[in-house]
């Protein structure tokens, strides 16, 4: 049977009630006021095309793909249906179907590549200048000069020069250690916002954790996977896999929840086998939940934030009470929630490159959030969102920073530590 | 399938978005919340974002003889939004605006796709709130709720949503727009179209616009759980709160079966050997408040309640009403069909219901879990199945069918707050005989002689003569 993909989920579509409960809560149907765009919506659909009542139009693979995989219908269902999931085989089964386009075929094997998507990143970042124009709005990086399919107005960062795995040893060592992780990067900190990973490893020294960085490691195949190519996510996870059961460590720590979620997710479904997935945790979660981070060495930082919830963080990880635990203990910061902190940003990996113009309208509500809050800094814990957040700024004129917690953190023991020099040089003369 | 010259008036008059054309787009409009029924795919869907452009739709309709059906969400359980032959869906969801809040005359006047919470989103903030709130009041739109009479947690003390609709603007299905009632309490011109709209499930026109009264927010409010070993002391407990002059704004009753599943889905520390649950929420002054709860308690503890809990704060109070939130998920959980009735009795008969809604389970080797607003007498007995597995959905039908036999011998009502549409359609004469139905035909037609808008729903079909 040509089904035999969706076949897995029919007991599930099965068991979605229609009750429509779901309306309140997705991000698109919110924009497209359509029901064949929300989650019972898309059930029905999928049930059409197992009894045969429908081909695998372009529409179809349209609908499919208009979901952002937020995974907040999922959240809100009385019966706890997953959507998400169920989008997921959709989609491999269109994959499977019907191909992929050229275009997605090409970029999935040249990320998968693991000799040529590196050598093309830092090719990228050498003649970016090419492609790229500054931003001259209310946030720094870069428009895009030449037509390559993207909004010329739209803000994204600069590719990093040296990657971040570039600039660390493999492992940084400690002298007295109390513990030991594995850092997975993602391509996303790797090359584009290293600074993030950088004040992952600080947090990490200052908390006495030694840091492995393994330099083999690769993509975690969530966008490859997302669009329904499995079999590469799957080689990608096996990879991966083997590269980190090389070292020795007490756990894996991430810092970008996509990733982060696909490895405790996912990687337990396509690897079948939980070893890996469960040593998994998100770099806030490690630092609360399993080292209780250091509180006493943090100086002040006097500035208001408030935090985004990546989706994949909150409801992927179940992580959103560490990020704030770690905020309001550092002394000085003033932290205001907004009001829908954990409603999608709209960036969904790669969704927001092919429905730019829908992907803002549903960022539009979180920047009309953000201001609300009156904060200076918004800090999130996801590289994709930053950029999103970002791009959103940019387009309203707004000049808030966005961070990732962690670069809150990693400022305050900084702050801390000059705090103290300066007393010591005080108590000298 | 219409032609194309057709589609293009409809889209002369909604522009090109508003209509939805593509058998994607048809197949997700084939179908509403009802479980168990056929879906059947519309020619079209129409989005109209104004009362013009709703007229203008109708009077094409009128022309052509094309079949109309009024949607808000869809969540409604009767099949009221399910398609006919030969019709288009109008929904009016883009009309979704919020049009005057009235402090002076404690009134809000809002477009019909307004979602219900919105209002109260929007009321609240000047200390008002509107009463009537289905569990699916933050997606249903008000539209939908007038046009279903929509009930909730709070129609003990509050009433239902035809208690507050004071005027209402209509299409009716000539495409002629009329104006009725308004903001004052007291019209008498003419008869009550207000009313006769309410719980006309979209078959005599539709609804645009609507009035609605407001209360001012009460100011405090306190929640308690009763647990009993025995069903006719749980009973005993609704009829003597009620007897003592407390009118409590819910009281909710969750049955052994109901407990049980709830306890299995959501491990919150339900006693699964209670018969019954009682969740009881009283609201008002302060001190009004903490006299009633104390009466209630005391109720409960005479009528034999093994344990009540008050809650004391915020978060107790969520608590409490955490069992009722989960019943629906736990029940819908279980099996893929959840089927949900509410034959609604007297509150007296509330004990005779429910066991007789068991002995109807036993009889059928059904699943069968019963919860509801016990104060008002409208129960849920939720019935657990497979759509998919033929030989219990026979039995599921012939339950059903004693259910509202049962139902009506205890001088009860076939639907309190669902409503008929196809689902219920047929049982119609065993409650109002063939010249109570035959009443209710002669008032579609005179507003609607071509029988187009929501066919078969509510008087069945073969209706036309
Ligand atoms: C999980 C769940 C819980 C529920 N809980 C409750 C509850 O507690 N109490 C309760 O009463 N109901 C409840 N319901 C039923 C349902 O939510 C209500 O009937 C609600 O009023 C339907 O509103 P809607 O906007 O979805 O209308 P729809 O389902 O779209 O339409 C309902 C009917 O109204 C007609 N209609 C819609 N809009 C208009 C209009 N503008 N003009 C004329 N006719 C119109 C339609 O043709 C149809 O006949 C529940 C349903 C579900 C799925």
């Amino acid at each position: 049977m040509s089904n035999k993909i969706l076949a897995e989920i029919e007991e599930e579509a099965a068991n979605c009630m229609k009750c429509g409960l779901c309306r309140k809560i997705c991000p698109i149907f919110d924009e497209l006021e359509n029901e064949a765009t929300v989650a019972r919506g898309k059930v029905n659909l999928i049930q059409n095309v197992i009894e045969g009542n429908i081909e695998l139009t372009d529409k179809y693979e349209k609908l499919m793909e208009l979901c952002l995989l937020c995974k907040a219908c999922v959240d809100n269902c009385p019966v706890g249906i997953e959507v998400d999931k169920m989008v997921f085989k959709a989609r491999e089964h269109l994959a499977k179907e019907k191909g992929l386009s050229w275009m997605k075929k090409g970029i999935f094997s040249f990320v998968k590549n693991k000799g040529l998507f590196p050598l093309g990143m830092k090719l990228g970042a050498t003649f970016q200048g090419l492609a790229f124009c500054k931003n001259k709005g209310s946030q720094q990086g870069n428009n895009i000069r030449v037509g390559i399919g993207m909004d010329p107005n739209r803000v994204l960062p600069d590719l990093a020069k040296e990657p971040f795995r570039d600039r660390y040893p493999e492992i940084v060592k400690l002298n007295n250690s109390a513990g030991r992780v594995a850092f997975f990067t993602g391509c996303s900190i790797n090359y584009m916002q290293p600074d993030f990973g950088e004040s992952v490893v600080n947090v990490l020294l200052e908390n006495d954790i030694e840091v492995v960085i393994p330099k083999e490691q690769h993509c975690c195949g969530l966008a490859i996977g997302s669009y329904g190519d499995i079999e590469k996510s799957r080689e990608l996870a096996e990879h991966n896999l083997d590269v980190f059961s090389k070292y020795d460590v007490d756990a894996v720590v991430t810092a970008c929840a996509s990733c982060g979620s696909t490895l405790k997710e996912e990687y337990e479904e396509w690897l079948d086998d939980d070893s890996f997935s469960s040593k998994v945790y998100d770099i806030s979660e490690y630092l609360v939940d399993v080292i209780d981070f250091d509180r006493e060495d943090l100086g002040k930082l006097r500035r208001k934030v408030t935090y985004h919830d990546p989706c994949h963080l909150v409801r992927g990880m179940k992580v959103s009470e560490q990020p704030r635990e770690i905020m309001k203990s550092i002394p000085g910061l003033y932290f205001e929630d907004m009001k829908k902190p954990d409603r999608c940003c709209g960036a969904a990996g790669t969704f927001n490159i092919k429905n730019y113009d829908l992907s803002m309208k549903i960022n539009r509500h979180k920047i009309d959030d953000i201001k609300q809050t009156g904060a200076g800094t918004v800090a999130t814990g996801c590289a994709g969102c930053k950029i999103q957040i970002t791009d959103g700024l940019n387009q309203a004129g707004m000049s808030q920073e966005v961070v990732h917690t962690v670069q809150l953190l990693d400022e305050a023991y900084q702050k801390r530590r000059e705090e103290r020099e300066e007393e010591e040089v005080k108590v000298i003369s | 399938m219409f032609k194309q010259s057709l589609i293009n008036r409809f889209k002369d008059i909604l522009g090109e978005d508003n209509v939805l054309t593509s058998k994607e787009d048809l197949l997700s409009y084939s179908f509403d919340s009802t479980p168990d029924f056929e879906s059947i795919v519309p020619e079209l869907v129409v989005m109209p974002e104004s009362t013009e452009q709703v007229s203008e739709v109708v009077k094409i309709a009128n022309e052509k003889e094309i079949n109309i059906i009024p949607r808000g969400a869809g969540t409604n359980l009767c099949g009221g939004t399910i398609p006919v032959e030969n019709s288009i869906v109008v929904v009016l969801t883009k009309m979704n605006k919020i049009l005057e809040i009235d402090e002076e005359n404690l009134t809000v006047t809002v477009e019909a796709g307004v979602i219900t919470q919105a209002i109260n989103e929007a009321v609240e903030a000047r200390e008002l709130f509107f009463p009537p709130d289905p569990g699916t009041v933050a997606v249903s739109t008000i539209g939908g709720n007038i046009a279903e009479c929509a009930g909730g947690l709070r129609g003990l003390k509050y009433g239902v949503t035809k208690d507050y609709v004071m005027g209402v603007e209509v299409v009716l299905p000539t495409g002629k727009v009329i104006n009725a009632g308004g903001k004052t309490v007291k019209n008498v011109t003419g008869y009550d179209l207000p009313s006769l709209y309410s719980g006309s499930e979209g078959t005599l026109g539709i609804i645009t616009q609507a009035t609605l009264k407001l209360l001012p927010l009460p100011d405090t409010k306190k929640s308690m759980m009763a647990i009993f070993d025995k069903l006719d002391g749980a009973a005993e407990t609704i009829s003597s709160i009620i007897r003592n002059k407390v009118i409590p704004v819910t009281l909710e009753i969750m049955d052994q079966v109901t407990i049980q599943s709830v306890e299995e889905f959501a491990n919150i520390g339900l006693p699964t050997e209670a018969a019954a649950i009682l969740l009881i929420e009283v609201d008002g002054i302060e001190e009004v408040v903490e006299r009633d709860a104390k009466k209630v308690v005391k109720i409960c503890k005479e009528n034999g309640a093994r344990e009540v809990k008050l809650a004391k704060n915020e978060e107790e109070r969520f608590e409490i009403w955490e069992a009722r939130r989960a019943s629906l998920s736990a029940l819908g959980r279980m099996r893929p069909t959840t089927i949900l009735e509410d034959a609604t009795v007297p509150r007296s008969n509330i004990p005779d219901m429910i066991r007789g809604v068991n002995k109807i389970a036993e009889k059928y080797d059904l699943h069968i879990g019963t919860f509801g607003h016990a104060g008002d007498g409208n129960l849920h007995p939720t019935i657990l199945a497979d759509e998919r597995n033929e030989e219990e959905m026979k039995r599921v039908h012939k339950a059903v069918e004693e259910i509202f036999d049962l139902a009506l011998g205890l001088d009860g009502t076939l639907s309190g707050e669902h409503g008929i549409g196809i689902a219920k359609a047929k049982y119609m004469t065993k409650e109002l005989g063939e010249d109570g139905l035959q009443a209710l035909r002669d008032i579609k037609f005179s507003l609607d002689p071509k029988g187009i808008l929501n066919p078969h729903k509510v008087i069945g079909a073969g209706d036309n003569e």
